[in-house]
């Protein structure tokens, strides 16, 4: 079931460029366990939309099933939502984003669907360089079916009934980057800080941004033996630096020292701006990366941050020489050859 | 030329059955369709049928064509001539040629066939090419022109439609046109010179073909696409009907391009898999684009899953399905229509969806267009189910309409005037009581009109529940729907023929067979009244035709009677009345194997009847 929030709130809110208030970018009110990752992805992407003065009729939120699936229902009231069916939604993502460009496409997913039953689907959707922003809702288990195994749960990590992981886990951030995505970032749910940056950069990214967010399940996955569990991620996540996002027209007024941070210049002009902690990483580099990911796994250690970018990346719709009006608003006129073309094709086929 | 013969040669104008016999990949495609176009350009009613492998090269291949004067333009059965190029394959080819009727060999290599009762006639081709062509690679390709020239001569093709074909064929490479022509005059003097011409068959010119045209369903399903505004393709290659998705492709590239920008106004996508093709056709949709997958069989046990999400969460939809043999990956180059019952009721869950069964290429034109028409009024799947022999062979048939005064029915969706005007708004509420509600596309208004799409049962305002009695609502108004759509889509064709007739229920590329087999059997005073089921759901007309007959026979190509089995199902009809008149060889059914297996039951219906009466 889902349920409406209450619509009146405080007369003193702050209001963004657009007159909204961060309640104008709500949604129902969640039905997922008290305390899920993914509830705190939520409130981060109404406070990045929020901040962002982004429109929310112009957001269209895309997922398949499971958990992670049903968070759309819970930010961007007054954007259409298209629940679809696991594993799928990056093929309804693809279609949708054909049919008009003009919208900001959110595709949220979860481990179960994008690392098993839809994995080619994510892969080509980044083979594609779809434009959108790709969450994973990363939490190493199947939730909604009770706690069984995802293809991202680490090998050493262990169940809620104590049985063994038998098998390696999928790196989608590093898979990601191999396949030419040009936005990558991971970040961890519990880190407002780093998350909120992170997923602006992406919005404001054109191409295929993704977001690995490791996002524990209070229910199933958050036990002393598991690798995806609040603690676990707290003591091994390694930021590759502190990140910042500086809107289009904005002074980078952060506290980094000159020559320790990385500013990214996004499609709109705006920058990302990171905090160096490794002085030889630098996120536009894919083989950089990789080998930084992997040093970093070695060491039991989770990378965060924005791991990969690529400035010159283009999209589907310059792949496919589309034309700026989005195919959904064509008219007839643009549309149908007409009669006299139509004789013409008869007479070349007698 | 010919010895003393023991037997009667075929003698016949403009009514015969002549089979290429080649391996595959060695250019005689393009060489037997100009010899079939040139039949078609002399006026005379001609069936190419493509006759091939699932292979790339290598294995034998077939091309038969019927010309019939009175124009019946089903498969035929018999071979009056055999133009036998494929020594693999020689034995099958000989053996099939009738008493009196004519072999066509390459002599270069002599053979002796062990038929005394056929003409054999001997043109040594590979020889002609190797002496007249330097090129290893033309000297093979122009052996398929070379036999077009000599047919040209033993036949009496006027030569010079035949030239204008190739002219036309190379216009865009015409360095090709001499060595062509010159492959063609090879053939021909070789006939001239040595042998003795024409043979009995002949061709004539007639008129018979004012307004008709040559063309494949496939591609005049890809032509429709375009018409009906489809501006979405996604696609897997999948015989046979890739070529779909390229006749699509092919006329957006002329007519889809806008003239200043260059940009196109199409998006045409290979996805990765079915699964992909038919989610990517539904994004499209969902966002107000008219999108279209093309499939077979295989794939739609792929997509059925995204089916069943369309239908559910009403999303127009426009899915061809060119059948080939099944099950499993069965046949994939022949015909079959074995596909009926898995689209009708596509997808786990009650589900039903809107078939269109085109029969001949300007349906699938017709069809294609309205799919999407049909699509966005009634906000779920269409189906335009075709098959091989209709997909990828050229079919003779009348010539593509269009009205430029029409337009397009994008059915019930609400822009931003009309949502301004509203309170509230539910996406499944039924407030016309048709079944069919009203649909917001993304980005239309900043406050009104955004809901939740989902597979998961849910009320009127799109909001997810558990409530039963809300999902069974659903389902019904679904059906009311359905109801709705029988009133929308094409009925039946419906052809009376006297009292006492048994009825005929025929749909799709039986059409042909069908409509030669009433011809032959009215000759044995069985009249039969026919019904052309042209999409399901089945409306009023269907029930009637069923109602004012004691017995029917539903033909079809498939071996389960699936048509006979849907009707049976939605309408409670008994099984007695609907008999089976089944063909699933994946060659396409001939009208003597309709002919022999009615007459058969009418006469023993007949002695029955009789001895009741007595």
């Amino acid at each position: 079931m889902s349920f409406k929030k209450p619509i009146n709130h405080h007369p003193r809110l702050e209001v963004n460029k657009l007159g909204l208030t961060r309640r104008d970018y709500e949604g129902a009110i969640s039905t997922l366990c008290a305390g899920c990752g993914h509830d705190s992805i939520s409130a981060c992407i109404i406070e990045a939309c929020f901040q962002l003065n982004i429109e929310a009729y112009k957001v269209a939120k895309l997922s398949g099933i499971g958990c992670s699936s049903k968070a759309p229902a819970y930010f961007l009231n007054q954007s259409h939502g298209f629940n679809s069916v696991h594993g799928r939604m990056p093929s309804v993502a693809t279609g949708a984003n054909c049919a008009n460009g003009d919208l900001l496409y959110l595709g949220i997913s979860g481990d179960g669907d994008s690392a098993s039953i839809g994995i080619g689907q994510f892969i080509h959707a980044i083979r594609r360089q779809i434009n959108m922003v790709y969450f994973v809702e990363n939490n190493g288990t199947y939730g909604l079916t009770k706690g069984q195994f995802s293809a991202t749960n680490d090998l050493e990590s262990k169940n809620k009934y104590g049985e063994d992981n038998l098998f390696k886990p999928i790196d989608l951030a590093s898979m990601a980057i191999q396949l030419g995505a040009s936005y990558v970032a991971r970040s961890f749910s519990g880190d407002r800080d780093q998350l909120i940056p992170l997923i602006k950069g992406a919005i404001q990214h054109k191409g295929f941004a993704l977001l690995d967010i490791i996002s524990p399940c209070v229910t199933f996955n958050n036990h002393d033996t598991s690798t995806k569990s609040y603690d676990y991620i707290r003591n091994h996540n390694e930021a590759v630096g502190k990140t910042d996002f500086v809107p289009l027209g904005e002074e980078i007024t952060t506290s980094y020292k000159s020559g320790s941070s990385i500013e990214v210049n996004l499609h709109d002009g705006s920058k990302i701006a990171l905090e160096k902690v490794n002085s030889k990483f630098d996120p536009t580099n894919p083989g950089k990366s990789l080998s930084y990911i992997r040093d970093k796994s070695e060491e039991g250690k989770l990378l965060t941050g924005l791991l990969y970018f690529d400035e010159s990346s283009g999209d589907l719709h310059e792949t496919l020489n589309l034309t700026k009006t989005p195919l959904n608003q064509l008219s007839q006129k643009d549309l149908c050859p007409g009669e006299e073309i139509l004789d013409k094709i008869n007479k070349g086929l007698s | 030329m010919l010895d003393p013969k023991s037997f009667q040669s075929i003698e016949t104008v403009n009514d015969f059955v002549i089979k290429f016999a080649n391996v595959n990949g060695t250019g005689s495609a393009s060489a037997n369709q100009m010899f079939a176009k040139a039949i078609f350009r002399m006026g005379i009613p001609v069936s190419p049928k493509n006759i091939f492998p699932s292979n790339i090269q290598g294995l034998p291949t077939w091309f038969e064509v019927r010309v019939s004067e009175k124009g019946y333009l089903g498969q035929r059965g018999g071979v009056d001539i055999a133009v036998a190029m494929n020594p693999q394959s020689y034995s099958k080819d000989i053996e099939e040629i009738s008493e009196g009727g004519y072999l066509i060999y390459d002599s270069t290599w002599k053979r002796n066939f062990n038929r005394s009762d056929i003409n054999i006639v001997e043109i040594p081709l590979t020889q002609l090419c190797v002496d007249s062509f330097k090129n290893p690679k033309q000297r093979a390709l122009f052996k398929n022109i070379a036999y077009v020239g000599a047919l040209a001569a033993l036949m009496e093709i006027e030569y010079e439609v035949l030239e204008t074909i190739i002219s036309e064929q190379f216009a865009n490479k015409p360095a090709l046109i001499e060595p062509n022509i010159k492959a063609l005059n090879l053939g021909r003097d070789y006939v001239l010179e040595n042998l003795e011409y024409p043979i009995g068959i002949k061709l004539s010119r007639r008129d018979l073909l004012k307004d008709k045209i040559l063309i494949s369903g496939n591609e005049a399903a890809g032509l429709g696409a375009v018409y009906g505004g489809a501006t979405f393709c996604s696609w897997y290659p999948i015989t046979p009907s890739t070529s779909l998705a390229e006749g699509f492709e092919k006329y957006a590239k002329k007519y889809r391009v806008n003239e200043t920008t260059g940009k196109n106004l199409y998006a045409s996508v290979q996805a990765e898999d079915e699964l992909a093709a038919v989610g990517m056709a539904i994004g499209a949709n969902w966002n107000g684009a008219r999108g279209f997958t093309a499939t077979s069989g295989p794939g739609i046990s792929l997509m059925s899953e995204f089916l069943g999400l369309a239908y559910f969460a009403e999303i127009p939809l426009v899915v061809f399905n060119v059948q080939r043999g099944g099950p499993s990956t069965g046949m994939p180059t022949r015909t079959q229509q074995s596909d009926v019952l898995a689209c009708a009721y596509a997808s786990h869950g009650d589900t039903k969806h809107v078939l269109l069964f085109p029969a001949d290429p300007k349906d699938c034109f017709d069809f294609s267009a309205k799919a999407f028409d049909l699509a966005d009024q009634l906000q779920t799947p269409v189906f335009v189910v075709s098959d091989l022999d209709m997909g990828m062979n050229d079919w003779v048939c009348d010539k593509f309409e269009w009205s430029d005064s029409f337009s397009y029915n994008r059915g019930k969706v609400l822009g931003f005037e009309e949502l301004e005007k509203l309170d509230s708004y539910g996406r499944y509420l039924d407030s016309d009581n048709d079944g069919i509600c009203y649909r917001t596309y993304p980005g239309t208004h900043p406050e009104k009109g955004a809901y939740f799409t989902r597979g998961t049962s849910h009320d009127e305002y799109a909001r997810y529940t558990e409530d039963g009695n809300i999902n069974a609502e659903t389902l019904m108004r679904l059906m009311r729907k359905f109801r709705t759509a029988s009133e929308l889509v094409p009925p039946p064709i419906i052809e009376i023929n006297g009292e006492d007739s048994c009825g005929i229920i025929y749909y799709g590329s039986s059409k042909p067979a069908v409509l030669e087999a009433k011809d032959i059997l009215k000759t044995k005073d069985i009249n039969v009244d026919l019904m052309q089921i042209r999409s399901f759901p089945f409306n009023l007309d269907v029930w009637e035709f069923i109602a004012s007959h004691d017995r029917i026979y539903v033909v079809e190509q498939n071996r389960d009677s699936q048509m006979r089995t849907l009707i049976m199902a939605e309408g409670g009809i008994s099984a007695e009345i609907l008999r089976p008149l089944v063909h699933f060889t994946g060659d396409p059914i001939e009208a003597s194997y309709i002919v022999n297996k009615i007459s058969e039951r009418e006469v023993n219906y007949k002695s029955h009847k009789n001895i009741k009466e007595r």
